[in-house]
């Protein structure tokens, strides 16, 4: 393989987005576009009470309200334990969720659902639903959750996990991870230097500005079609098939284009309701959440306290590290161990040592689900670890440049932590093919003046400047466990088919891989006519998450277009009489024969003329390993000291993502995730009454950031080539949320000498922080 | 119920309604479904339309509010075959991801060129700041609608 990235033809070019124009141009190809104009309504009833039973329910008003077409609770549809978690099968996260239940654990949880003929009609419908509830004592505080004497949130009999992990519901223990590599105690015990101290993260939603949509309706062969907004098509139609209790031969699930997802829909929400009311109703039914379930109803990010202490040498060399993490996952475990084994995968291998204690609790609590959100734990540990890592330089003279390049991870380098800690099993040994961290660091820190900026004055005599930086890492895949297939087949015109289980869900992905497909095949990517997904069509993908898409699912891609081009070529050979090897495909047209053909000569002659058949070929892939993306981020900025605002003048992400395919693609996702974070370190907050119920479910007291609120962002991309990935591509969507909460709470110390170790960054929180340093003093 | 006749894209549109509706929903139930719901409460800018040459939140006006009016929405920009500097800028400069927030960002931008061919940075991020986007951390729309500012001004000056 070469890795002169110069010679591709269409890799690591700016092509135009395949599906761009037809979006910018209002194209009716989301979900609530394409839904049947017959649909039925359908809304779900949810409980208003953390921790209830339900005692009584009475839908009799409801069902016969003129219009009602379907009422489904728990005493008319089967008790079936599963995830709502879009995982492989069979998945990490605990059985605890059933259709509906008897029982309600956080205010928002599913309680009954109606499919009516208006949104009029089931509004009141929802309303005449007699409900009595027994209120249970609530938990909402994690440690206390784990503590004995605690209320017991699944009660229930049938909750259970499915592989053998830890898992306790009589103490409301959704999740327990113990990983521990050498001897830490000894470690810290020798260290020069030991610090250690408290971070903990938030609750986040988020925010897709399309709301979480499904329709779903029998076709006249009485088949389930399903069209929903979601990451995981596969998944939906096997969980489906499970909760519905019909075979997965009767679900068809197409993936039409997704208003965003970010983690928040690999999660089967809401296409197990709309699906049993369509069963029953025989009826197409839309079921889709206000922005208002969104944020009470949906997932959420786990919110976390990570414990984290480091020990260092007197040279400034960490040598031990121990992270105990306790992830609330709210009322169910949805990515409970998944999310918080990354915690400690994702982020700790950055600074390999050989003395690593691991530990995470994943408490139940009476609160919002978690689930996963790009960035997946890794948001949540590299917080402290980043900050403790600055903190430590301080104490050792370094500066944090200095301390991050003694100690992080590089090219050929492994951390014990890989083999360790996998996602409920063991995990995978991996060293290091590409890495461009010390490139990160260096251009970023260029880029944002480090050195000339270290002592500048703020722009107000109240207000401080200051400088802050972080270093990321993610994972591109789950090894051994994520799986991607692609077809491609050959049309008359020359031009292919490229179908994907791989899901585009406005990332691009489908641009990016037919790049892939065109480079490979050796034609412009205008000859590829990329499919996202359809369960009837396209074959298996586990779907977008894990940061897997491009270096996953773009290796099937490879994978398949060198099976087609091998196909064309045979054909080619026998059409020219001549040897196979001899021949090429550059630019559509058949070269180094003894003359020239183009594919569309070929693709002609194989469908009518000699030896007649469909060029078409299919491939999967399966990662051995799964190659972190890097990144440095620097921010610059002021702090008022009146107010205790924060002002953001400048960030700098650096990225290392291997390969850029699409560079302005690769630019987008980390411009969109590193505003994200930005949002999540500054604004973005679960406000909840003492009843456990969230009081600012909109985008008005739900801060996230507009145009107004980013500062200057300057991307770049620092090109590596991993050998494992597409044209040496890994993964970019995830990592770039994760630097803003560490790098910017490093920035505000800078400048005022506060540590803020809670998000978000408030002024509230910041002028308490000034206060009691003043007083302090 | 209410009888609501409008122009949508200079086609006549009439049909009843609920006296709540919004123009949102009533725009989508008579098919104009490029207005994307985010929130229908006014904050998240994915319903904008022009009417009567105003850029507003189509969630919060009522359909009969808008009885007699001029609807312009994303299709009077142009679509595939013939588009505008505005879509090619956004598609070309990596500003449209899932594409949801796009429609109504366009309107947002087209609205403020209409009145300022030639904004400052400053002066675009004001006016696309009532619309919410999740996905591309508004980097390259600002950028694109720089980049659509002088195409139009190009355009405009070769006429
Ligand atoms: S749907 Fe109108 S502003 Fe959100
Ligand atoms: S492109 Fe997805 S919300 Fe803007």
């Amino acid at each position: 393989m070469t890795n002169n990235i110069n010679n591709y033809k269409t890799v690591g070019k700016n092509v135009r987005k395949v599906d761009g124009i037809g979006l910018a141009s209002g194209g009716h190809l989301f979900v609530a576009d394409l839904a049947d104009e017959d649909s039925l309504v359908a809304g779900i009833l949810t409980s208003p009470h953390a921790h209830a039973r339900i005692k009584k329910i009475d839908i009799s008003k409801a069902k016969k309200l003129d219009g009602v077409h379907s009422v489904l609770y728990h005493g008319n549809v089967n008790r079936v334990p599963h995830t709502t978690a879009g995982q492989g099968y069979p998945e990490p996260s605990p059985y605890d969720t059933v259709m509906f239940d008897n029982k309600v654990r956080y205010v928002g949880d599913r309680v009954a659902a109606v499919a009516a003929e208006t949104p009029a009609i089931l509004k009141k419908a929802l309303d005449l639903i007699d409900v009595e509830y027994e209120v249970l004592k609530p938990v909402f505080d994690p440690e206390e959750a784990l503590a004995p004497g605690a209320p017991i949130i699944h009660d229930e009999e049938d909750a259970k996990v499915i592989i053998p992990v830890e898992y306790d519901k009589t103490r409301n223990l959704a999740a327990h991870v113990d990983t521990k590599v050498g001897d830490t105690e000894k470690a810290f015990e020798q260290a020069d230097l030991v610090v250690e101290d408290r971070y903990t993260t938030h609750y986040a939603n988020h925010c897709a500005i399309e709301p979480h949509i499904s329709h779903a309706k029998l076709d006249p062969h009485g088949r389930l079609v399903i069209t929903t907004s979601t990451q995981v098509p596969f998944h939906v139609r096997r969980i489906v098939s499970q909760v519905c209790e019909i075979p997965i031969k009767q679900i068809r699930v197409i993936k039409p284009r997704i208003g965003g997802g970010f983690g928040g829909k690999q999660e089967i929400l809401l296409e197990d309701v709309c699906a049993m009311l369509a069963l029953r109703t025989e009826k197409p039914v839309l079921l889709e959440y206000t922005r208002k379930d969104e944020f009470i109803s949906s997932r959420t990010r786990h919110p976390a306290i990570c414990d984290t202490k480091l020990g260092f040498d007197a040279s400034g060399k960490l040598s031990a590290i121990s992270l105990k993490v306790i992830l609330n996952t709210g009322a169910y475990g949805s990515h409970a161990l998944t999310v918080g084994s990354n915690s400690g995968s994702k982020v700790l291998p950055m600074y390999p040592c050989n003395d690593i204690d691991f530990t995470l609790d994943s408490p139940y609590t009476n609160l919002p689900v978690g689930g996963a959100y790009r960035g997946y734990g890794a948001t949540q540990a590299v917080f402290g670890l980043e900050c403790l890592m600055d903190e430590a330089a301080e104490k050792l003279g370094l500066s944090p440049i200095e301390i991050r390049e003694k100690n992080h991870i590089r090219s050929g380098g492994t951390s014990p932590i890989f083999k360790a800690l996998g996602e409920g099993t063991e995990g995978v040994e991996m060293k290091i093919g590409s890495c461009g961290l010390d490139r990160c660091i260096k251009m970023g820190a260029e880029e944002i003046k480090w050195e000339e900026k270290q002592n500048k004055q703020a722009s107000k005599p109240w207000c401080k400047h200051g400088l802050g930086m972080a270093i990321l890492m993610q994972g591109s895949s789950i090894p051994h466990v994520d799986m991607g297939a692609a077809t491609l087949k050959l049309n008359d015109d020359g031009s292919f088919n490229l179908l994907m289980g791989a899901t585009d869900l406005g990332t691009g992905s489908d641009t990016v891989l037919s790049q892939i497909a065109a480079e490979e095949l050796g034609v412009a990517v205008e000859q590829i006519i990329p499919l996202s997904s359809d369960t009837d069509v396209t074959p298996f993908d586990v779907g977008a998450y894990a940061s897997s898409t491009t270096y996953l699912s773009g290796m099937a891609v490879k994978k398949t277009a060198a099976l087609a081009k091998y196909q064309v070529l045979e054909a080619a050979a026998e059409m020219l009489d001549c040897k196979l090897e001899e021949l090429d495909i550059k630019n559509s047209v058949i070269t180094g024969g003894p003359s020239e053909l183009t594919l569309e000569d070929v693709g002609r002659h194989t469908l009518y003329a000699d030896n007649q058949h469909q060029i078409i070929a299919s491939a999967s892939h399966v990662t051995e390993k799964s190659p972190p993306p890097f990144a440095a981020h620097f921010v610059e900025v002021e702090v008022d000291t009146q107010t205790g605002k924060v002002d953001l003048l400048s960030y700098v992400a650096a990225v290392d993502c291997g390969t850029a395919i699409h560079p302005k693609l690769a630019e987008g996702q980390t411009e969109g995730a590193l505003v994200n974070g930005i949002s999540f370190a500054l604004t973005e907050e679960y406000i909840f009454n003492d009843k456990g119920k969230m009081l600012n479910p909109d985008f008005g007291n739900y801060k996230i950031c507009s145009t107004q609120d980013i500062p200057k962002i300057k991307t770049i991309l620092v090109p590596t080539f991993e050998d494992t990935g597409p044209y040496g591509a890994k993964s970019v969507s995830e990592i770039s949320i994760n630097g803003a909460l560490p790098a910017i709470s490093n920035a505000i110390y800078n400048a005022t000498g506060v540590r803020i170790k809670e998000g978000p960054f408030t002024p509230e929180k910041i002028l308490k922080a000034l206060n009691s340093q003043a007083n302090n003093k | 119920m209410i009888k609501v006749s409008l122009t949508v894209n200079g086609k006549k549109h009439e049909k009843e309604t609920a006296p709540d509706t919004s123009l949102l929903d009533f725009l989508r139930s008579i098919g104009v479904k490029s207005v994307k719901k985010g929130c229908g409460k006014g904050e998240c800018g994915a319903c904008g339309v022009i009417m009567d040459g105003v850029y507003c939140k189509s969630c919060i006006v009522l359909a009969i509010q808008a009885n007699g009016t001029e609807i312009k929405t994303v299709e009077s920009l142009g679509n595939a075959q013939n588009p505008h500097p505005l879509q090619t800028s956004f598609v070309d400069e990596g500003a449209v991801q899932c594409g949801y927030c796009i429609p109504s960002m366009l309107l947002a931008a087209k609205n403020m060129l209409d009145k300022n061919p030639e904004p400052d940075e400053k002066e675009i991020r004001k006016s696309l700041d009532g619309n919410l986007c999740r996905c591309t951390g508004y980097v390259k729309q600002i950028a694109a609608v720089k980049k659509a500012a002088k195409i139009m001004r190009e355009n405009k000056n070769d006429q």
